[in-house]
């Protein structure tokens, strides 16, 4: 089923696709969407909202998309089954559908472990490949995951998420085979920063035949400094920085450090146009949207097609 | 077995303040393997709790037993003869113990001395792990004999996430990546390809704890 995804829509003409996301802020102010809406404007085919990114309380990504639907933006809703079973998912989804998303992002999320209330019980009733296969049921099969009929099916465009870089790596492409097995028909990877291990995961994709039942769409973070790229490399749980990354902005005065990691990210961008099977970008600049533009722009990836 | 650790002697020293002769209760069956509840530690408690009383200027009188089973009944009424002339019934079987004391001896509290923890083994001397979460509809038979609902910290069905790192659990270095396991396993017995592939359907979680308060009734047993 085609759905009204302008996302769908960039990758059906074969255009080279931009996503973005925007973390939710700590609070009720719609603004800050608003803000990080206008730093994406016109460069981005669909922008992420993320669902309590890191187990920490952000608005929704439900409410946070709307916001950025009133501007004008396609929103990708992300959906992490950390928080809700079964019943409340499925029940978003309907509202997602019902309010106008046309997108959805499909994940298990960050362990509460990491967040700001470590003491929560988490859900997992189902799994992301398991909400994968519930988003597609309800929206191909007009049924619930009990096999009642609903409705009015949502039409949403399915994502899911890939991390080329956890171990054990024989098995990431294999992993990747099960969501789209079971349903996705975009991928968001996790940030890349080792662009050979990359390619190595993309070969087995291609081998594979994947790139051509799902949309892959490769994802790149600037590094705003050493210090930043220290971080998510021995910090942040499936994350690979190689130390030629960290050793070329420690090459540079501290104050061009930021200026260098927007480098480093468009010329991964760059590469990976290049590589076969890459549909496009997800540029995560985070809590940094407003050089989303100046990479978008270095990249040669603007002005975003009109479908 | 079901493995239970002691809670901090000063939280049952609290937890004690109020009465002056109480029935310190083990039980012989998994706390006493875990080493958490059996006689032995019974005689530790009790001992470590008069001390603490003493200490403090008032006395404490501690009638130690140690029953066969504390989830049996007919143990539990082993010591209907004398509980009524205590105060309180210091349990330190699992929470299965407390609560058959507190529903047999309706008139005395039934005080926790444990704390239960998981169905598990133990690894080496003196350390135990987790195995079992008893969702009351086994699968282990499609996943190498390694139950991902425990192991995994997602419970996911079609792991590993994306956290999985040198065959480490994302949530501690401590913890072993339960997906790791399930892939090596299924490798090691040569079904990894049927098995792995596989889309893993949704769980049906309404015979594990979520269906309500479980019970199993056997009428080949039954009287």
């Amino acid at each position: 089923m085609k759905t009204e995804s302008r996302l769908e829509k960039v990758l059906e003409k074969g255009a080279f696709a931009v996503t973005s996301e925007c973390g939710p802020p700590r609070g009720a102010d719609p603004d800050v969407i608003r803000e990080k809406g206008k730093l994406l404007k016109g460069v981005v085919d669909a922008a992420n909202i993320t669902d309590c990114q890191t187990s920490v309380v952000r608005m929704s990504s439900l409410a946070s998309c709307l916001i950025l639907k009133e501007m004008g933006f396609d929103p990708i809703l992300q959906m992490v089954t950390r928080d809700r079973n079964r019943i409340a998912i499925q029940s978003d989804i309907l509202g997602a559908a019902a309010l106008g998303i046309n997108n959805m992002l499909c994940l298990s999320g960050d362990h509460q472990r990491f967040g700001d209330h470590p003491q929560a019980k988490n859900v997992y009733d189902i799994d992301s490949i398991q909400l994968i296969m519930a988003v597609k049921k309800m929206r191909d099969e007009g049924k619930f995951l009990n096999d009642q009929e609903l409705t009015k099916p949502p039409r949403l465009f399915i994502g899911a998420a890939a991390n080329p870089f956890a171990d054990p790596f024989e098995i990431r492409a294999l992993r990747l085979a099960k969501k789209v097995a079971a349903g996705a028909q975009f991928i968001q990877t996790q940030c890349i920063f080792n662009l050979d291990r990359f390619a190595e995961w993309m070969r087995e994709v291609v081998d594979m035949g994947l790139h051509e039942r799902v949309a892959i769409l490769a994802g790149v973070t600037p590094l705003k400094s050493v210090g930043m790229g220290k971080y998510m490399k021995n910090l942040v749980p499936g994350m690979d920085v190689p130390d030629e990354v960290i050793e070329r902005l420690k090459g540079v005065e501290k104050e061009k450090q930021s200026a260098e990691g927007i480098k480093i990210c468009i010329e991964s961008i760059q590469r990976l146009k290049e590589m076969e099977g890459v549909r496009g970008v997800h540029i995560m600049a985070i809590e940094w949207e407003e050089k989303v533009k100046e990479i978008a722009e270095g990249a040669g990836l603007l002005p975003r097609p009109k479908v | 077995m079901i493995v239970a650790e002691a809670k901090p002697i000063e939280d049952v020293i609290a937890m004690i303040d109020r009465y002056d002769k109480i029935i310190l209760a083990g039980c012989k069956e998994c706390v006493a393997v875990c080493a958490a509840g059996g006689e032995k530690e019974v005689q530790l408690l009790a001992s470590a709790l008069k001390t603490a009383r003493k200490t403090a200027g008032r006395e404490i009188e501690i009638r130690e037993v140690t029953l066969e089973r504390q989830c049996d009944p007919e143990y539990v009424e082993g010591i209907r003869g004398f509980a009524g002339d205590y105060q309180a019934i210091l349990s330190i079987a699992c929470g299965v113990g407390v609560q058959y004391m507190a529903e047999h001896y309706k008139t005395i509290p039934a005080l926790p001395g444990l704390n239960t923890s998981f169905m598990g083994g133990s690894i080496e001397q003196g350390v135990w792990s987790e195995r079992c979460q008893g969702c009351g509809q086994c699968i282990l038979h499609l996943t190498g004999g390694i139950c991902p609902i425990t192991r995994c910290s997602k419970s996911l069905f079609n792991g590993p996430c994306g956290g999985s790192s040198d065959g480490k659990c994302e949530v501690d270095k401590e913890i072993e990546c339960g997906w790791q396991l399930i892939i090596d396993r299924l490798k090691t017995l040569g079904e990894f390809e049927a098995r792995f592939t596989e889309l893993f359907p949704l769980k049906d979680w309404s015979t594990s704890r979520d269906g309500g308060q479980r019970k199993i009734v056997r009428e080949d047993l039954k009287q």
